[in-house]
């Protein structure tokens, strides 16, 4: 980025940027090697030998910064030692889909990128066969060479780079059959690693600009809270300060350092009015009682005839599962720049949306999009809290107001009790049995507040049972609530794979053994739609049962755990074992499909993260509330895993050579329901609510 | 506002800020020494760690007006050419998703081989576990501290 190189300016004393040890490294895009030839949006090669390979899409840690320049190298045969890769900026002729959500950016652009890297290809090859004048079809490619084996011929692609640029770009290619990659499925180290270990300014926060100034927001202490007064006078008058601003609900303090901005927001005087209920945790729990039993229900999914099959079963399980409000606490906390000047808006930051922010710039601004530019930092992790624009709104409505190029800074604080959550969310859970322990009624209902549909009415065990129905009622808050890495299913998945555990047992079966005969029966007879891949569930079913040598290792507790999501397929096996009379954690088994694993080394880092993740939130992760305003406000009060409570992770992908799927969600909603079934192995107790630290069966444990 | 002298990196370097300015801001407003990471602000995530004549100390609850003649090590000059034992064994281990708490991570692990070069994993996760990973590296990292060791003398 530009921005690195100048700042401070009159601001500082005793600060040079041109002799700071802190170089501006983060390549711009548009600043690519002078001589490349640009082959497409993604890929400019140059004359002497280089790669470069732009990253269109966030990256927030999920590693697509390292796997999408994978996947166009290979299919270029190039040398990966000389490809360079950048992020890329907002550009809507160039790119499609610059987002970091759903685990969507591979699934979306696997095609696209191998086709990127074999155009190129083809063009090389055919510039070298009109010069050498043989045909493009004797020329073989590996390692960004070029080789005509009969003549003795070899080039560079460098070599050939202009003169290919010239040809005209088929409009129809041929990939590689994947049984030949070479780059794909190896172990490839993210392309900044270097960056990361030696400090230098990659991240939205490690932006600095000259002249810019720092603004920190005070917004409404409680959910429900609108401005009425503010006296800012105090805070005015405090060192540093070049101004206090108010737009909508919020007041922010604008000067020359994050720190004495922080302080002089302490100054400022405030008063609230009530524009919302007041929520605190026991009016949710109160509310999910009542519209439990008396909420009016939308059906999402009806099947068979549901009262008919609990009249007739032999046996009727019932169970209620809850989990509370969650922030995302990304370690790199909200921030953003934004300079709206008289001819347009810039704008650089961390966002997994860049579209949403210059929409959002636009219409505050009232420019056309084509006058606001928006540079993609790294991101200090997202797990869906950067989807939303807010804080890139903030940043736009400030530097409006001020007239600066501005960066508003959120503190931990800030960031945990902002909102934007996930939803809490209560599920009651029913099944019926025949006498022969077949599920033959399924009912589902979920509470939710501010979560949209809190079921997804077409998963697994959906398909498999004859007779079910899917319900759910809404509860509107005052305290937001967004996507949160694998949205609902972080959750759901639990809260389904422990009662379905819970019904395994009621029909004496095991667990394993019980999700296989519900699978078999989807594919064999299937009750209304099936729009999971039923082979593919049973596949990493029976891979996480053999990689765990499933039910037959003594002294340790399993328990198992299954879900579809994002369009891939994970099995987990928990291991628990009683040390010194207390059940401990030991082992995560997990059998992922994903497709072709493009980075085995990002891939087992990502399964294994998203594990940590599921783990860690089920443990010990908890938002309460009292009069709407948050009870946690940083990482003293709200309980993030750390290294001496993870289990043991073990991966195992599976090998189908089907196109990648997605992974920066899957791997994490299983692992709350292979903890808790585990768990209740070990204990006969079920962990009903997360977080599972303050269940009572946790009591006196950890 | 007060003019402070410190050594960074063996570099001398001033500041005018507020006495109880926590270091981490002085680094990253004043100084341009962005590589040290702010995530909570209460020394509860390690993001923030830099070396104080040679100890991991939290810089964002380190007033600059205590840093006296202490001289600080940021990631940035944890090594002249970014070839720390540490700093290469996550590269070797390809630990970072994001990144972010990883220059608070290598601060920690570098200071803890000091002391310690030969630890056990028991000691190792002691030492580690005060620094956050929201990302969950902490099975690398936990290897990248080993391989480190074992290419320490």
């Amino acid at each position: 980025m530009k921005l690195a190189a100048a700042a401070g300016g009159g601001l500082f004393l005793g600060f040079n940027w041109s002799d700071t040890t802190a170089a501006p490294v983060v390549v711009d895009a548009n600043q690519i090697a002078a001589g490349s030839v640009k082959f497409n949006s993604y890929l400019s090669i140059g004359s002497d030998n280089s790669i470069t390979i732009i990253s269109p899409n966030p990256e927030i840690g999920q590693g697509i910064k390292t796997a999408f320049p994978m996947v166009i190298a290979e299919e270029l045969d190039a040398d990966w030692k000389l490809v360079k890769t950048v992020q890329g900026h907002l550009d809507n002729a160039a790119f499609e889909r610059q987002v970091t959500g759903g685990s969507g950016a591979v699934p979306h652009s696997w095609e696209r990128l191998r086709k990127a890297g074999a155009t190129a290809r083809y063009l090389l090859v055919n510039a070298a066969a009109a010069k050498w004048g043989v045909p493009a079809s004797e020329i073989t490619t590996a390692d960004s060479r070029l080789v005509h084996k009969a003549s003795g011929k070899s080039a560079s692609y460098g070599e050939f780079a202009e003169a290919a640029g010239k040809l005209t770009a088929p409009t129809d290619i041929k990939l590689k059959d994947e049984k030949t990659f070479k780059l794909i499925g190896q172990s490839v180290r993210n392309v900044d690693n270097k960056n990361i270990a030696t400090g230098k300014p990659l991240f939205g926060l490690d932006f600095y600009r000259e002249g810019m100034l720092f603004a920190i927001i005070q917004r409404p202490k409680a959910f429900g809270f609108k401005l009425k007064a503010v006296d800012s006078a105090a805070a005015k008058a405090m060192p540093g300060i070049v101004d206090v601003v108010t737009f909508e609900n919020s007041v922010a303090v604008v000067g020359k350092s994050t720190w004495q901005c922080k302080k002089a927001r302490e100054a400022l005087k405030i008063e609230y009015e009530k524009a919302a209920d007041l929520e605190s945790s026991e009016d949710h729990n109160r509310i999910f009682s009542n519209l439990m039993d008396n909420g009016e229900a939308t059906v999402r999914r009806k099947n068979g005839d549901v009262e008919a099959a609990f009249k007739s079963a032999a046996k009727v399980i019932k169970a209620e599962y809850q989990c509370p409000f969650l922030p995302h606490s990304p370690l790199e906390p909200m921030n953003f720049f934004a300079h709206v000047r008289e001819d347009g808006v810039e704008l650089v930051g961390p966002t997994q949306t860049p579209d949403r922010a210059r929409e959002a710039a636009a219409k505050i601004t009232g420019f056309p999009t084509e006058k606001i530019s928006v540079e993609i930092t790294r991101q200090g992790g997202g797990f869906g809290r950067r989807l939303s624009a807010d804080f890139a709104i903030e940043a736009v409505h400030v530097s409006k107001l001020v007239k600066a190029p501005v960066k508003v800074i959120w503190t931990r604080e800030d960031d945990m009790t902002g909102g934007t959550y996930r939803p809490a969310v209560r599920y009651r859970f029913e099944a019926a049995l025949d006498k022969n322990g077949e599920m033959i009624g399924y009912k589902l209902r979920g509470v939710g507040i501010n979560s949209g549909n809190p079921t997804r009415e077409d998963n697994f065990p959906s398909g498999s049972v004859d007779n079910l129905l899917i319900d759910s009622v809404e509860h509107k808050s005052a305290i937001t609530t967004g996507p949160w890495r694998a949205p609902i299913t972080n959750f759901l998945a639990y809260a389904e794979q422990s009662f379905i555990d819970e019904v395994a047992e009621a029909a004496g079966k095991d667990p394993v053994q019980f999700r296989l005969a519900l699978l078999e029966k989807a594919k064999k007879s299937p009750a209304g739609d099936v729009k999971y891949d039923v082979d593919r569930m049973i596949a990493v079913i029976k891979l996480a049962a053999e990689k765990s040598n499933w039910g037959k290792k003594k002294g340790v507790h399993q328990g198992f755990s299954v879900y579809f999501s994002h369009r891939s397929y994970v099995a987990q096996v928990g291991e628990v074992v009683i040390e010194k009379g207390k059940p401990a954690l030991k082992n995560i088994i997990a059998a992922v499909d994903c497709g072709i694993v493009i980075n085995k080394s990002g891939s087992l880092q990502q399964v294994r993260g998203g594990v940590v993740d599921g783990v860690g939130h089920a443990m010990f992760g908890n938002m309460t509330f009292k009069a709407g305003t948050p009870d946690q406000s940083n990482f003293n009060g709200f309980r993030l895993i750390r290294m001496n409570e993870i289990p043991e992770v073990d991966v195992h992908f599976v090998d189908n050579g089907i196109s990648p799927t997605g992974l920066g969600e899957p791997a994490l909603p299983p692992a709350g329901g292979a903890v808790a079934n585990a768990f209740y192995k070990a204990t006969k107790q079920r962990l009903r609510n997360q977080p599972f630290i303050n269940e009572e069966a946790f009591k006196g444990i950890s | 506002m007060a003019l402070f002298k410190l050594t960074i990196n063996n570099r001398a370097y001033s500041a005018d800020v507020e006495g109880d300015t926590p270091l981490l801001w002085v680094l990253r407003d004043n100084l341009g020494l962005v590589g040290t990471k702010y995530g909570c602000g209460i020394a509860q995530c390690g993001a923030c760690t830099v070396h104080l004549d040679g100890k991991a100390v939290r810089s964002c609850v380190l007033p600059v007006s205590a840093v006296g003649k202490a001289k600080v090590t940021t990631i940035e000059g944890l090594s002249e050419k970014g070839d720390h034992p540490v700093q290469k064994a996550w590269d070797e281990v390809d630990v970072a998703q994001c990144g972010y708490c990883q220059a608070g991570q290598i601060m920690t692990a570098a200071a803890f081989l000091k002391e310690k070069p030969k630890p056990t994993e028991e000691e190792i996760v002691g030492a580690m576990s005060g620094n956050l990973c929201r990302c969950g590296t902490y099975h690398r990292i936990r290897e990248a501290v080993k391989v480190a060791a074992s290419k320490t003398n």
